[in-house]
C-alpha cells in the first residue's frame, strides 16, 4: 500500500528521519518495499531530480499579456517572493484565458517557478531528460525564469500547460514544502488489514514512536430531514454481513475534487474520478474501512416498483440459481452460489464487499447519494473473490477482516467529506443494522507467559504500557493482565497474539539472541538420506554429473520409451494427475526417472559432445489402497558422446558403449560393497535387442540396463548414430542391500603368482558363467581374475570364442610353489572342461 | 714396485680428471681399478715383496685405491650432473599447451546448497525428516492452521490433482506434523528439505517446483529468543561470520509470533545494489513460534510445550550466492550451467 508522508503527517508527529521510520515499520512488520522520493533528497536513485530549496519555489501569477512578437506566446508576470517581479515568456495553453484581464493577482493562480539556474526535466523530450534553466531571448524578449508544467518537475508526464497549485500560498514558498512528498510502499501481510489504510499505518508510527494518534473527524452535521423510514436494511445472512450501515446525502454537486484530495489519492496509486468517487476511495484508503455509493433517487425509484409507499428495502442474500450481476466495470458476471449480495425486491445492486453494480452506480446526474457503510464475513469475501477473479480495493480489505466497528466511522467520515466539499446535505441519523455483532475479546497474559514464549523478562507495567500504545485496553488482575481488543482488530485470539504485539513494539532487532538450553532431543541418523548422498558421490568420482529434473510431465511423453514395442500397450497405470496445470507439458506426476534424465541428455546432445548424467528422484505409482501414490526413489543414468575428452594429442577412443555404462555400475556396486548382483541378459522394448541386461539382487529387479532402442532415442528427439546408455534402478532394492559395514582382508606379504589362460568355448556361454567356474575352483588362493581378451573368427572353429584371462595366486600364510599353482591350474582347467566344454587354446 | 706405483697413481688421477665423459670415466675406472686394471694387477704381484716390505706397501696400495675410487665417485658425480643438465637443457615442451583433461562429475547446485545446509543443522543437532510430494489438503493447510479459504491461502498457489483433498505440496511444512505425530512427546530438533510445488508461470524468478527446507524444534524451554540466536548462528555459517542479520515481524498462519530473516546483501555488503533492490538486505527465510493450534495438531499441548520453526528456499540461496539470474536455470539442466559448479 503506497502511503504518502504529508497524509501519514496529519494524524501523527513523525519524529524519525524518512529511512529510520522506514526501517522501524519494517522490523514492526510493517515492510517497506520502497520509498519514494517526490522532489525532497533521499533515496539512492542519484538520477532523479531533487528540487533546488531556492530555486524552485511557489510563483503567483499576477498579469498574463501578449508577447509582442509571437502570437503563440504570452508573457506572464510573477510574483516568486523577490525583491522584483519577474516577467517570463511561456507558451503554455492554460495561460491564454487570462490575457487581456489585466490584474488577477485576486484570482490566485499559483504556478511551480523555475528561476534562472534551476534544474528541471526537459518538457519537450521523450521521457525525463535533466536540463539547467539558462536565460536567453525568446523571440527577443529575454526570459531567465519559467512556470513549470508537471512533466518539468517530474510529477507526471503532462506537458499540455502548466501546473496550477490550488491553496493558500506564499508566493517565493520552496517547492519541496509545498508539492515535495515521500511515499512509503509498505507490504500488507495478510494478518495486519488494520494496517490497510493511513490511519492504521500512522497507529502504528504512533505506537512505534511514542506519539499519540489523531483520529480524523467524523462529527457530521446533519441538517437534512430524518433518514428514518425511507430505507430498510435487512439480510438473509448475518454470518455473511454482520453489519449494514446507510446515511443518505442529498444535493451533491458533481465536480471534480479539491486538489489536495486528487494529489493524495494520486500518490496513493489511485486515479481521481469526480468528488463523490473520490471521497468513497479516500476513507477506504484513510480509514480502511470500503464504502460504497449509491444513487438514492434510482433505489427510490425501484421501491416505487415494489412497494410505492413502502422504504427503500435493501436486503443482502446469496444469490438465486443463475443470477448475474452486471458490475460497474460493464462485466455481466454469474454469481458463484456462496457470493453475498446487495439486492432490493427488484433485484442485485452490488457484490457485496467486492464491487458494485452498473445500474445503481453514481452518475453525473446523480443528486442524492446512498452512503454504504457494511461489515462482511472475511474468508466469505475472499472466496468470492478469487471465484469471480475480482481483487478489489475493498475485495482485498475485507477479505483481510476489517471490524463491523469500522462501518460506523467509515460512514460519518464520508458523510462528513461529502457534505463539506461535494456540497451536500445530510440527512438526520443513519440507519445502522447491526444483526451480528462481533464479540469483544479479552485475553489473561501474563509475565511468565511472555517470557516463556519471548524469552525476554518484562515486568506486567512495561508489557501493559506496551499494548496500550496499541489501544489495547488493559487492566490488571493479581499477577496478570486482562487484556481486551481494541475495536479495529480481529486478529487477537489467544496470548500468543499478545506475546507477538509484545515483541514487536520491543523490536525483533532488540530481542536477545540466546542458545537453546532445551534438552536435545535423541539424535538419530537418517539412513535413507546418508545412503542417497553416498551414491550420488559415488557416481560423481565415477565421472557421472548429476541432473534434477521436473517432477511433472505427460503420459505422451512417458510413452516415448515404448515407442519400439511391437504391439506393447502404452503405460496404462493412473496417474496422480493435476486438475488446474499451468502448462500442458507438465500435468502428471511422473512414473518414469528414465524419461526425465533421457529428456535432459537429449537437449544436451546438440552442445555436449560427452553426456554423462544421473539423477536420484521419486517416482509417483498410484497406490492400491488409499488417495496418495506410493512414492519410490529410483536412480536413472544415461551415457552417450564421445570416450574422452577432445585433446592435441589425439587418441581416439571411439564412443562410449554397454560397457562404459556397466564399468559405472560395477564402480557404484563395488563402491556400496553391495555383492551378489546378478546381471543377465533381457529383452525390453525400451532398449536394443540383444543390448539389454536385467540386474537381479537377493531375487528381487534391481533394474534394467542397456543401450536404448534407436527408435526410443529418435522418439526424444535425437538424430545420429551414437548409442545411448541407460540404466533405471530401484533405489529401494539397492539401499536395502548395502552392508552396514564389511571386513578388510590383510594385504598379503607372500608373493604372488601370475599366469595367463586362455580358453576356448562355444559363443554363447556367458562369460560370467566362465568366471564363476575359475573363481570357485581356484578358491581362496586365486586372489584374481581379469579377462583381457576376447577373441572370435579367424582360426577359430564357427561358433567359438576365445576368452583369455590373466590370474593371480597368492596365499596368505606361505609362499606358493610352482607345484602349487600348476596344480590349482590343472583343477580350473578341468572344471572348465567338465562343466562349459571348455578347452585350453 | 713402490715408484711403479706412485706413477701409476698419478697417471690414473691425470687421466681420470681428463675424462670428459661418463662412458669415458667407465673405461677409466674399468683400466684402473676393474678386475683387469693397472692397480689391480699390482696388488697381484705383492707376492713378489719381501715380507718386511709387504705391510708398508700394501698400506700404500690401499691408500693409492681409496683416493682413487673417492676421486673417480666424485667425477662421476659432477660428469652425471653435467650430463643431466645438458640433456634437460635440450628437451622442454611448451607449457602453455592445454592440460589433458579428466572426466569429471559433479553435484546439481541445489545438492550442494542443500549439504550444506544439512551440515550447519546437523552440528546443531537437526536431523534431516523427510516426507511426501504429493499431500493432503488436511497435512498441507488445515493441520497447519490454515483452513479452507482462509485468505492466509493466498500466500500458497496450489496445484490440486483430480482427487479431492490431493494436492501437490506448496512448502514442505507438512513434514512438521508427520515428524511430531511420530516424535510426540519427545523434544524435536529436524530440518524438513524436500521439493515443493506451486501453481505459478515459470519465469526467470519462478518456478513451478522447487526445494525448501524447513526448520522445526520443539520442546519445554524454546523460546523466540532462542530461534534468533539459532538462526543468527546459521546465518554466520552459512553465509560468513561477519555478515550482519536482521529480524522483522511477519506473518505465518503457522507460527505466531512470526518473522523473517533478512541477511546483510552478500553482493553489495548493505551498500544497495540490484540484487537486493537497494534495501541493502537479502530476505533469506522466515520463522517464527510454532503457532499453539500446530502443536495440539501435532500433539504437544502448547501451554507445555513451545518451539520454532523456520523456512528457506536453497535455490534462492545458490542464485544469491553464485550471481544467477533464472531460476529456469536449475531444472532445464544444461551441462553448460551444470559444469560451472
Amino acid at each position: 500500500m503506497r502511503v504518502p508522508l504529508s497524509w501519514l503527517k496529519e494524524f501523527v508527529d513523525i519524529t524519525l528521519p524518512v529511512e529510520e521510520l522506514a526501517e522501524k515499520l519494517t522490523i514492526a512488520g510493517l515492510e517497506v518495499e520502497s520509498i519514494e522520493y517526490i522532489g525532497v533528497p533521499g533515496g539512492n536513485d542519484k538520477e532523479r531530480l531533487v528540487w533546488d530549496r531556492e530555486k524552485l519555489v511557489v510563483g503567483h501569477i499576477l498579469k498574463v499579456e501578449q508577447h509582442p512578437n509571437a502570437d503563440k506566446l504570452v508573457l506572464a508576470t510573477v510574483d516568486y517572493g523577490g525583491d522584483e517581479h519577474e516577467v517570463v515568456v511561456t507558451g503554455a495553453p492554460n495561460l491564454f484565458p487570462f490575457l487581456g484581464q489585466g490584474d488577477i493577482s485576486g484570482r490566485k493562480i499559483y504556478s511551480p517557478f523555475a528561476l534562472e539556474g534551476a534544474e528541471v526535466y526537459d518538457g519537450h523530450k521523450e521521457g525525463q531528460v535533466k536540463m539547467k534553466l539558462k536565460g536567453r531571448a525568446l523571440r527577443g524578449i529575454y526570459n531567465r525564469c519559467m512556470v513549470c508544467s508537471e512533466k518539468e518537475l517530474g510529477l507526471s508526464e503532462e506537458h499540455e500547460g502548466i501546473m496550477f497549485i490550488e491553496g493558500d500560498l506564499v508566493p517565493g514558498a520552496s517547492l519541496q514544502e509545498v508539492l515535495g512528498d515521500v511515499v512509503f510502499d509498505i507490504a500488507i501481510i495478510p494478518n495486519i488489514a488494520r494496517c490497510a489504510s493511513v490511519l492504521g499505518v500512522a497507529r502504528e508510527v504512533g505506537a512505534l514512536t511514542g506519539q499519540t494518534l489523531r483520529y480524523p473527524s467524523t462529527e457530521v452535521i446533519a441538517e437534512g430531514p430524518e433518514l428514518a423510514g425511507k430505507v430498510k436494511l435487512s439480510t438473509e445472512n448475518p454470518e455473511l454481513n454482520p453489519r449494514f450501515t446507510v446515511m443518505l446525502i442529498e444535493g451533491v454537486e458533481q465536480k471534480p475534487s479539491p486538489q489536495w484530495m486528487q494529489r493524495r489519492l494520486r500518490l496513493a496509486g489511485q486515479r481521481p474520478l469526480n468528488v463523490v468517487v473520490d471521497i468513497s476511495n479516500y476513507v477506504m484508503l484513510e480509514m480502511g474501512q470500503p464504502n460504497h455509493t449509491f444513487d438514492y433517487d434510482f433505489l427510490r425509484r425501484r421501491a416505487d416498483q415494489y412497494d410505492p409507499t413502502g422504504p427503500v428495502h435493501i436486503v443482502t442474500r446469496l444469490p438465486h440459481a443463475g443470477e448475474t450481476v452486471t458490475t460497474l466495470d460493464g462485466t455481466k458476471r454469474d454469481m458463484p452460489t456462496q457470493t453475498i449480495l446487495v439486492t432490493d425486491p427488484a433485484g442485485a445492486l452490488s457484490i457485496g464487499g467486492i464491487m458494485g453494480g452498473a445500474e445503481s452506480e453514481i452518475s453525473d446526474s446523480t443528486v442524492n447519494v446512498l452512503l454504504e457503510a457494511a461489515a462482511w464475513n472475511f474468508i466469505s469475501i475472499r472466496r468470492s473473490s478469487s471465484q469471480l477473479k475480482l481483487n478489489t480495493e475493498a475485495a482485498f480489505r475485507f477479505s483481510r477482516g476489517v471490524h463491523p466497528s469500522q462501518a460506523l466511522f467509515g460512514a460519518k467520515r464520508a458523510a462528513r467529506l461529502l457534505q463539506q466539499l461535494a456540497g451536500g446535505t445530510v440527512a438526520k441519523g443513519m440507519v445502522d443494522y447491526y444483526p451480528n455483532p462481533f464479540p469483544e475479546v479479552t485475553v489473561a497474559l501474563t509475565a511468565a507467559e511472555v517470557a516463556r514464549l519471548s524469552g525476554v523478562e518484562l515486568t506486567l507495567a512495561e508489557i501493559e504500557q506496551k499494548l496500550e500504545a496499541l489501544e489495547f485496553q488493559v487492566t490488571t488482575d493479581g499477577e496478570q493482565l486482562l487484556v481486551t481488543a481494541p475495536d479495529h482488530r480481529m486478529d487477537i485470539t489467544g496470548s500468543h497474539d499478545l506475546v507477538e504485539e509484545v515483541c514487536r513494539m520491543v523490536g525483533f532487532d532488540q530481542l536477545p539472541a540466546t542458545e537453546m538450553s532445551d534438552t536435545l532431543p535423541p539424535q538419530r541418523s537418517n539412513m535413507r538420506v546418508l545412503n542417497e548422498e553416498r551414491i550420488k558421490d559415488s557416481l560423481v568420482q565415477l565421472g557421472m554429473q548429476e541432473v534434477i529434473t521436473y517432477r511433472l510431465t505427460t503420459a505422451e511423453r512417458e510413452n516415448r520409451l515404448l515407442v519400439a514395442g511391437e504391439g506393447m500397450e502404452p503405460d496404462e497405470r493412473p496417474y496422480i494427475t493435476l486438475a488446474n496445470p499451468i502448462t500442458v507439458d507438465r500435468v502428471a506426476m511422473r512414473h518414469s526417472l528414465l524419461a526425465s534424465v533421457l529428456e535432459v541428455a537429449a537437449a544436451n546432445q546438440r552442445h555436449s559432445d560427452r553426456i554423462g548424467i544421473f539423477e536420484i528422484g521419486q517416482i509417483y505409482l498410484a497406490g492400491e489402497e488409499g488417495v496418495l501414490p506410493n512414492e519410490l526413489t529410483r536412480l536413472a543414468l544415461v551415457l552417450t558422446g564421445s570416450r574422452d575428452y577432445p585433446h592435441w594429442q589425439a587418441a581416439e577412443a571411439g564412443a562410449l558403449d554397454f560397457f562404459d555404462l556397466k564399468g559405472v555400475i560395477e564402480g557404484l556396486l563395488g563402491d556400496l560393497h553391495v555383492t551378489g548382483v546378478m546381471i543377465e541378459a533381457a529383452s525390453h522394448p525400451t532398449f536394443r535387442p540383444g543390448y539389454t541386461a536385467r540386474l537381479l539382487l537377493n531375487n528381487q529387479q534391481l533394474g534394467l540396463m542397456g543401450e536404448l532402442h534407436p527408435l526410443v532415442v529418435e522418439a526424444f528427439g535425437v538424430r545420429g548414430e551414437r548409442p545411448f546408455l541407460a540404466a533405471e534402478l530401484d533405489l529401494d532394492v539397492l539401499m536395502a542391500a548395502i552392508p552396514p559395514w564389511h571386513k578388510v582382508t590383510a594385504v598379503a606379504t607372500y608373493p604372488a603368482i601370475h599366469e595367463d589362460l586362455a580358453i576356448v568355448v562355444d559363443k554363447s556361454v556367458s562369460a560370467s558363467s566362465v568366471v564363476e567356474v575359475i573363481e570357485r575352483t581356484g578358491g581362496f588362493l586365486l586372489k584374481d581374475v581379469v579377462l583381457f581378451d576376447v577373441y572370435e573368427g579367424g582360426q577359430l572353429p564357427a561358433g567359438k570364442k576365445s576368452l583369455a584371462y590373466h590370474l593371480t595366486y597368492q596365499s596368505p600364510s606361505k609362499t606358493l610353489s610352482d607345484r602349487d599353482a600348476s596344480k590349482l591350474r590343472q583343477r580350473i582347467i578341468q572344471q572348465l572342461d567338465q562343466r562349459l566344454g571348455a578347452k585350453l587354446r | 714396485m713402490l715408484a711403479e706405483l706412485e706413477n701409476l697413481h698419478a697417471q690414473a688421477m691425470e687421466t681420470l680428471e681428463k675424462a670428459s665423459t661418463t662412458a669415458v670415466l667407465e673405461d677409466w675406472y674399468r683400466d684402473t681399478l676393474g678386475r683387469r686394471g693397472s692397480i689391480y694387477l699390482l696388488t697381484r704381484q705383492i707376492g713378489q715383496l719381501s715380507a718386511d716390505e709387504r705391510p708398508a706397501f700394501g698400506q700404500k696400495l690401499n691408500a693409492a685405491k681409496d683416493e682413487l675410487e673417492a676421486a673417480y665417485e666424485q667425477r662421476l658425480a659432477t660428469l652425471k650432473a653435467a650430463e643431466l643438465k645438458h640433456k634437460m637443457a635440450s628437451t622442454a615442451i611448451d607449457v602453455t599447451l592445454p592440460g589433458r583433461s579428466q572426466w569429471r562429475g559433479r553435484l546439481h547446485p541445489a545438492t550442494r546448497t542443500l549439504r550444506e545446509i544439512y551440515r550447519i543443522w546437523g552440528d546443531m543437532g537437526f536431523q534431516v525428516y523427510r516426507s511426501r510430494d504429493v499431500e493432503t489438503d488436511e497435512y498441507n493447510f488445515e493441520l497447519l492452521n490454515i483452513p479452507q479459504h482462509h485468505p492466509a491461502r493466498d500466500m500458497w498457489d496450489t496445484f490440486h490433482t483430480t482427487t479431492p483433498g490431493v494436492i501437490l505440496r506448496t512448502h514442505t511444512s507438512p513434514g512438521q506434523i508427520h515428524a511430531m505425530h511420530e516424535y510426540a512427546p519427545e523434544p524435536i530438533r529436524v530440518i524438513l528439505p524436500g521439493m515443493c510445488y506451486r501453481y505459478e508461470q515459470i519465469t526467470a524468478r519462478s518456478e513451478i517446483q522447487f526445494h525448501q527446507v524447513e526448520g522445526l524444534a520443539v520442546g519445554k524451554n524454546i523460546t523466540l529468543a532462542d530461534l534468533k540466536g539459532t538462526l543468527t548462528d546459521f546465518a554466520r555459517r552459512m553465509f560468513g561470520a561477519n555478515r550482519k542479520v536482521r529480524f522483522r515481524a511477519n506473518y505465518f498462519p503457522f507460527t505466531e509470533p512470526s518473522a523473517e530473516m533478512d541477511v546483510e546483501c552478500i553482493l553489495c555488503g548493505g551498500e544497495g545494489c540490484q540484487v537486493c533492490k537497494y534495501a541493502g538486505w537479502l530476505e533469506i527465510l522466515g520463522c517464527g513460534m510454532v503457532h499453539p493450534t500446530v502443536l495440539r495438531n501435532g500433539g504437544y499441548d502448547p501451554a507445555v510445550y513451545s518451539g520454532f520453526a523456520f523456512g528457506m528456499g536453497p535455490e534462492r540461496i545458490t542464485m544469491l550466492k553464485y550471481g544467477i539470474q533464472d531460476i529456469r536455470y536449475f531444472w532445464s539442466n544444461d551441462l553448460r550451467f551444470l559444469e560451472q559448479f
